[in-house]
């Protein structure tokens, strides 16, 4: 890109290389000492340690002070909306794991879930039972990454590798379970692929044995450490009514103090009926949102040792019995001619929902997530979007706790609002 | 803290012919509006004691291509307060589809009309910086339309295999 | 023999140039981070504790790509992408390889879109794909052996 030199008639010259779009646009943006090259514009750019993926950040930096933070993103996006649109319901779930990579499950979760409630599909209870399990071991899977970069990016190393090894238990789950170690497309329309292995329940036992000694290793390291709490206490402070406003939702709500979890205030898949907690911050700054998900993984081990418990005393089908979603079990092609037919139709060209839209929350690591889903009638989607947190997060969260703020409190700052770049783009 | 009041009711009766239709469709409740009152409309939902929406989750935008009215954007909201969700949807002519954004209500909308823009070609008047989001920025056309192609690539077997790799553009060093 | 078999005893090894400086390139070859999607998180798995890198010689992933040998482009390419990861492929110095990890990189894997590039060997000169979505630590710890393998074939009269 060719130097622009500046237009304003000062006598200084400002290096616009970084901007792609038009000087009218930019002047909208950053501050008027930008223009006139008093302030630098720094291009904190797609390739970069410390952002959590292909994050663009446009700086306008005086010194080392934020004065303006504009995000670029967009170079991760997939179109995987408008591709699930080209495939059946059914192979359109593959597509959902990749979003927000950290949580496949819960992508997948989400989709399932709409499907079910367009179709009024009903889900038994063993595979609401397993759901919520796996769900919660992706909550814990999740902040383990959070943990790992947020703390290689602040300098705390070992706590990466502390984590990556819990990390690789949880991943033997996942894989013991569905075959796949991250996106494992086992949560299907109507329950699950298939039953849980034997194994299951003794592995999923012994992890929660093992990790809440883990916790407390984390937090000996990290909680009381006068060079963390210096880090991080007092950084990248959003007050309830501008998150609310700027739609932040998770722990980056939670962090300020306001009480809203979709588990507790809408709940689906049961979660009314298990005994957890929603850890809730005060001052909303990096240390509050921090403690929060250290919390949370306290909470979520809870949940998991009331699922365990209860599955080992549910019995039944995995997944719903509606042939017209759900295929037959192959034992079942020798002896019907329905079935035969169902398999048939299901395989050569899917199901079809009635016409109608719905929209459903669940509640991800990071926040909110939502799926809308419409259709026209027939087997494809006609229309499906993600409300995914971290696409909010990035646009109003971060710039606004950045301003102000130093080049190494954003990256405290990014690795504490937990963005993950395919939930971002899509 | 005040009794929720029903939302259906209270918007027939305050914004009256602003109110196009209401769909009740598996417990969830779509007002349709009038799109040129849109602004008025949200800040009705969201100012009004009872009913609250201060929470702006998500703006969608879908494309009904071939009916008219082609375009429509659904704007979903959270009362907070109350627990509730609604969704209010507004429809847009295929031909030059513009309203005014809701940014000066909910400062979240931004972006996400942004990607309503990039996505769909759907205009908002009076939006601080509308370009585009996701797309690089001199990309041409909206990509979630449904007259916009797919774009994919023709798989390689092994009986075109030679043919394809011949127009495949190979990095060279 | 004999006098390998003598010097071998004072602690001196004789052997080619080419085969000295390959196997210096294999024994350090230190990756530039290019994390892009989820086959980022399995490379940080793969560098991690379980499944180490560091037994490779590549514990130290550089930021920058003016310090590092190996682009290990893991995840998806996007268009919008694409002429960053020219720009950074063409800041490495030489010897420079790369490693398409995962599906998405090799071949546009399950997306076959307007958005994605269709294999980053459109962009950037590959070495040795590595297939999977996302493809095992072991995977990759494979592919990087394969690449070992390729470089320790390289001749002195090619490049020099």
């Amino acid at each position: 890109m060719s130097e622009r030199p500046l237009l304003e008639s000062s006598g200084h010259s400002a290096n616009l290389t970084e901007w792609e779009g038009t000087v009218q646009e930019l002047r909208g943006l950053v501050s008027p000492r930008a223009l006139t090259g008093e302030t630098m514009l720094l291009n904190m750019g797609p390739q970069h340690p410390s952002t959590h993926g292909v994050l663009r950040l446009l700086l306008e930096l005086d010194g080392e002070t934020v004065v303006n933070c504009v995000p670029d993103i967009g170079y991760l996006h997939t179109g995987i909306e408008k591709n699930m649109e080209a495939k059946t319901y059914e192979q359109a779930i593959t597509m959902t794991d990749r979003m927000d990579y950290l949580n496949p499950m819960g992508n997948n979760l989400v989709y399932c879930l709409a499907i079910e409630k367009l179709a009024e599909l009903d889900v038994p209870e063993r595979a609401q039972i397993v759901r919520v399990l796996l769900a919660e071991l992706t909550r814990i899977n999740s902040h383990l990454v959070w943990l790992g970069t947020h703390c290689l990016d602040m300098g705390a190393m070992s706590v990466f590798l502390y984590a990556m090894r819990e990390r690789e238990m949880i991943l033997d789950i996942f894989e013991m379970v569905s075959g796949q170690r991250m996106m494992s497309t086992y949560f299907r329309p109507g329950g699950l692929w298939r039953d849980v292995p034997a194994e299951f329940i003794p592995a999923v036992r012994a992890f929660i044995d093992y990790f809440p000694a883990k916790i407390e290793e984390y937090e000996t390291l990290l909680v009381n450490n006068p060079l963390w709490i210096d880090r991080t206490q007092g950084i990248g402070v959003i007050t309830p009514e501008e998150a609310i406003a700027y739609g932040c939702t998770g722990p980056t709500l939670r962090g300020s103090g306001v009480n809203w979890d979709i588990r507790k205030a809408m709940p689906y898949m049961g979660y009314e009926t298990y005994q957890f907690d929603v850890p809730l911050g005060e001052h909303g700054d990096v240390y509050d949102r921090f403690y929060i998900r250290m919390q949370e993984l306290k909470e979520s081990v809870r949940i998991i040792r009331q699922a365990v418990d209860r599955l080992e005393k549910t019995g039944g089908p995995f997944r719903s019995q509606n042939r017209k979603y759900v295929p037959p079990p192959r034992s079942e092609l020798g002896r019907s001619m329905e079935a035969v037919i169902h398999h048939f139709k299901l395989w050569t060209e899917g199901f079809s929902l009635p016409e109608g839209e719905v929209y459903v929350s669940i509640e991800s690591p990071r926040g909110e997530l939502s799926c809308y889903l419409s259709s026209d009638g027939g087997t494809r989607p006609h229309r499906v979007h993600f409300r995914t947190p971290s696409f909010v997060h990035t646009m109003g969260a971060i710039p606004k706790m950045a301003k102000d703020g130093m080049i190494a409190d954003l990256v405290a700052i990014i690795g504490s609002v937990d963005i993950v770049l395919g939930d971002c783009d899509r | 803290m005040q009794t929720p009041l029903d939302p259906v009711d209270l918007a027939k009766l305050s914004l009256k012919d602003a109110v196009l239709d209401v769909v009740e469709f598996r417990g969830e409740t779509t007002i349709v509006v009038d799109p040129q009152r849109i602004v008025e409309v949200c800040q009705f939902f969201r100012d009004t004691e009872g009913l609250e929406y201060i929470f702006l989750s998500d703006i969608t935008a879908v494309d009904y291509f071939p009916k008219e009215p082609r375009f429509a954007l659904c704007y979903h909201l959270y009362s907070m307060l109350y627990t509730r969700r609604l969704r209010i949807k507004v429809y847009l002519p295929s031909d030059d589809p513009r309203l005014p954004s809701v940014t000066s209500v909910w400062p979240s909308a931004d972006w996400e009309e942004r990607e309503a823009y990039d996505m769909m070609g759907i205009h908002f008047e009076g939006h601080p910086s509308l370009r585009r989001i996701l797309m690089p920025a001199d990309w041409e056309g909206h990509p979630q339309r449904k007259d916009y192609p797919l774009g994919y690539e023709q798989v390689q077997f092994s009986f075109n295999f030679d043919d394809i790799d011949r127009l495949k553009p190979y990095a060279k060093d | 023999m004999g006098v390998a078999g003598k010097l071998g005893n004072l602690g001196v090894v004789t052997t080619t140039l080419e085969a000295a400086i390959n196997w210096g390139r294999t024994k350090s070859m230190w990756p530039m981070l290019f994390g892009l999607a989820c086959c980022a998180i399995e490379m940080m798995s793969t560098q991690a504790s379980v499944y180490d890198l560091s037994r490779f010689g590549m514990e130290l992933m550089r930021a920058s790509p003016r310090q590092s040998d190996l682009m290990i482009v893991a995840g998806r390419v996007t268009r919008k992408m694409a002429p960053v990861l020219r720009q950074l492929y063409d800041q490495m110095p030489d010897p420079k390889y790369v490693i398409s990890m995962g599906d998405c990189a090799s071949c546009g894997g399950i997306f076959n879109n307007y958005a994605i590039v269709q294999g980053v060997d459109e962009v950037v000169p590959v070495d040795v794909y590595v297939a999977g979505c996302p493809p095992r630590p072991e995977q990759l710890i494979h592919g990087i052996m394969t690449l070992h393998e390729k470089v320790k074939t390289q001749r002195i009269a090619d490049w020099a």
